[in-house]
């Protein structure tokens, strides 16, 4: 497997930059993950990695020595899309022996029959091995499309999207198989995808783009606590961040609009003008709570209900365990987590408070 | 004010039945949502409410008035589709008013309805704007108000959050539920997605194979759900449904060695609602998992999954089966460690594989 750099890469498109300085490497073995908006500049990424488009400056490297000269096939990548090109008139067993059968490669019969059983039985599919790919579900064509990128042993897997065709159940079937797979076989991968409940879950380390730049690097836990700009905030967690103008002083931090004032959160070394951001489970009801307000909505989802709560001209965000009992009109008194509040500039970019 | 009631409602194409006969009673007020995948009679329903479809049999009752073979546009039901549908060289005033101009109202009626709506979705300031240039969301908000300026007497809504991303999704549901908490007009709701439907309805009518499944609040179809289809359906991941054997107090489960001792408010359901053999089906939420070294089942990590505000451990008990259970995000597991957890006794449910049915505890006095 591979360590894979990127040093430096810009490409340009006929009037719109695509790709503007990235930096980023993903590490031997490590599931790294773009997550970012349509139009961020993932998928152009990884193109470039693939060889199928050319970058217009910096170098990419694969365990330390530039691929930039190679072409597509002698990269040695495994390409998955939201697509599945499979061959329609082969038998699975076909489609999964396919890039083995390559004449360059000198596999012989029984290396071939053994690997791909070995792949069927680790995707699940081994009862379909005769079966034609025309026949398949979506999620069954997908696996395939998994299988025949597994098969061989690539240097590094570019999976673009693999997973948003399926229907919700499907999605997070093969997310927990894919991750179990990639953490099983040691693979260098590269997954694109606009879901962030995808890079969440199956990420060692997360890249967050947009529009062509990268805006934060790190591990879900980094991106989802430690959020470098008010974009990485709202593009993940769900529901989505409450995110406030707020205004301090003498160190008290008061939300713009409405009753909550927060003392002692650490309000004297903020600016006079900033955004509060406050994930919904860190507003919690409590009978004893310093915060009035009242429920305006109440969304069950099963594990957990999400109360939007009034306070005076704003609403908040409050996700509580369970399916709660509350009403709509039923005053509320909350506490918020102060330990868990962040503050950003009023350009956006996180205040180290 | 409507009611709306569907008796023994069939339609049939052919010798395929795309709904079976059902009944139906949707209070005045009511949010209800048909929930279920593509191809389970939902749609269908709703048009059969509409009218765009004629009923293979059974009755249509609106406010206690026989609608069945009235024409669409006489019964007085407002059907939202998907909400982009607006005129694009009108501004975002002239759409909202648009129905009531072709209603013949006066002018200051239009005035005044075109107020109130604008008001109650906060567009004031999108109004002037054809829709071209108007955010998706606002676009939506402005199909939204052209659908509630005409006050029908119910809502008919297909899939309406279907095209829009994530994001939007979230914010189009709370608007759509916060409207209908001030209005409180009769919707009808159609959705293959469980988040939708559980955030959303008052009651939820789960729908498979033609056929009614459950009906019931979020609460009954997410605790207590009827049947397997229902307990799978509902819930992200949904609930854990595990095969085993059931003798003396004990469900015998395959491969790792699990023997669950059931909660003794079940065992006479048990004892009396399986058959020969006492092959049944337990199944608890991911969060009815508690994780304890001296737990008396036992899975091996399979994946765990970082979710936000909690995470997800998911468990292998045998070859075939894989539980998920929610944990706090703080622990963190390696790949094919031991787990040692145990089910919370009140949300223990049991189903019959046979028939798929949910078994009833019995009631302790």
């Amino acid at each position: 497997m591979s360590h894979v750099e990127l040093d430096h890469i810009s490409k340009q498109f006929p009037g719109v930059t695509a790709l503007d300085d990235i930096t980023f490497d993903v590490k031997d073995s490590e599931f790294f993950v773009l997550l970012g908006p349509t139009g961020a500049g993932k998928t152009t990424t990884l193109r470039v990695i693939a060889g199928l488009e050319h970058q217009d400056a910096g170098k990419i490297l694969f365990d330390g020595e530039t691929i930039d000269d190679l072409t597509p096939s002698d990269r040695d990548v495994a390409l998955v899309f939201q697509q599945y090109s499979l061959y329609p008139t082969m038998s699975v067993f076909d489609n999964l022996a396919f890039p083995l059968r390559s004449p360059l490669r000198h596999t012989s019969k029984e290396e071939i029959k053994r690997k791909v059983e070995e792949t069927a039985e680790k995707l699940r599919i081994t009862h379909l091995l005769k079966r034609k790919t025309a026949n398949l579900s979506g999620g069954e064509m997908q696996r395939v499309s998994i299988g025949r990128a597994i098969v061989r042993s690539p240097r590094v897997f570019l999976m673009d999207e693999p997973l948003s065709n399926l229907d919700a159940k499907l999605r997070e079937a093969l997310r927990i198989e894919l991750q179990h797979l990639q953490k099983t076989q040691g693979s260098t991968t590269l997954f694109v995808t606009h879901d962030q409940i995808e890079a969440l879950t199956m990420a060692d380390r997360i890249a967050v783009l947009n529009e062509g730049r990268i805006i934060q690097v790190g591990t879900p836990e980094d991106i989802y606590d430690r959020p470098a700009s008010t974009f990485v905030a709202q593009l993940v967690g769900s529901p989505r961040i409450n995110l406030y103008p707020a205004r301090q002083e003498n160190g008290t931090v008061s939300i713009k609009d409405s009753d909550v004032h927060l003392i002692d959160a650490g309000g004297s070394k903020l600016p006079a003008d900033f955004l509060v951001g406050i994930r919904p489970e860190s507003v919690k009801p409590d009978p004893k709570g310093k915060f009035d307000g009242q429920v305006v909505l109440s969304e069950p989802l099963g594990v957990e209900t999400i109360l939007h709560i009034q306070s005076g001209k704003s609403t908040l965000l409050s996700l509580v365990p369970g399916i709660a009992s509350y009403h709509i009109g039923d005053g509320v008194k909350f506490n918020i987590a102060l330990e868990h509040i962040h503050y950003f500039g009023m350009n956006g970019n996180r205040l180290q408070a | 004010m409507s009611t709306i009631e569907l008796r023994q409602v069939e339609k049939k194409f052919g010798d395929l039945h795309a709904v079976k006969p059902l009944d139906l009673t949707i209070q005045d007020g009511e949010f209800i949502v048909l929930l279920g995948p593509s191809g389970c009679g939902k749609t269908t329903t709703l048009r059969m409410i509409s009218g765009l479809e004629t009923v293979s049999g059974g009755t249509i009752w609106l406010n206690g008035r026989n609608v069945t073979w009235l024409h669409p546009s006489a019964r007085d039901i407002a059907f939202v589709f998907q909400f982009y549908a607006l005129y694009p060289h009108l501004t975002a005033r002239q759409n909202i008013a648009f129905p009531l101009q072709a209603q013949g109202e006066a002018r200051e009626t239009i005035e005044k309805r075109v107020d109130e709506v604008v008001k109650l979705l906060r567009i004031e300031h999108v109004l002037k704007a054809h829709p071209g240039q108007l955010s998706g969301g606002d676009q939506q908000r402005v199909a939204l108000a052209r659908a509630l300026v005409r006050r029908p007497a119910a809502f008919l809504m297909d899939e309406p959050l279907g095209a829009l991303d994530a994001d939007f999704r979230e914010s189009m549901r709370s608007e759509i539920k916060r409207l209908h908490v001030l209005q409180h007009a009769t919707t009808v709701y159609v959705t293959h997605d469980q988040i939708e439907a559980m955030a959303m309805g008052d009651r939820i009518v789960v729908m498979s194979a033609a056929e009614i499944q459950q009906i019931g609040s979020p609460s009954e179809v997410y605790n207590d759900p009827s049947n397997l289809f229902v307990a799978r359906f509902i819930g992200s991941p949904g609930m854990n449904l595990v095969k085993g054997k059931y003798a003396d107090g004990i469900v015998k489960m395959s491969g790792l060695d699990n023997n669950y001792a059931v909660p003794q408010a079940w065992k006479g359901a048990l004892k009396k609602g399986l058959a020969d053999g006492g092959e049944v089906i337990v199944g608890f939420r991911p969060e009815a998992a508690q994780i304890n070294d001296r737990g008396n089942l036992v899975g091996k990590v399979y994946a765990s999954e970082m979710q936000g505000s909690s995470a997800v451990l998911h468990l292998t008990i045998n070859e075939n089966e894989i539980i998920h259970i929610r944990t706090d995000r703080l622990i963190p597991f390696p790949l094919d460690t031991l787990v040692h957890f145990d089910i919370n006794p009140q949300m223990a449910r049991f189903f019959n594989p046979k028939t798929e049915a949910a078994l009833k505890p019995e009631v302790t006095q």
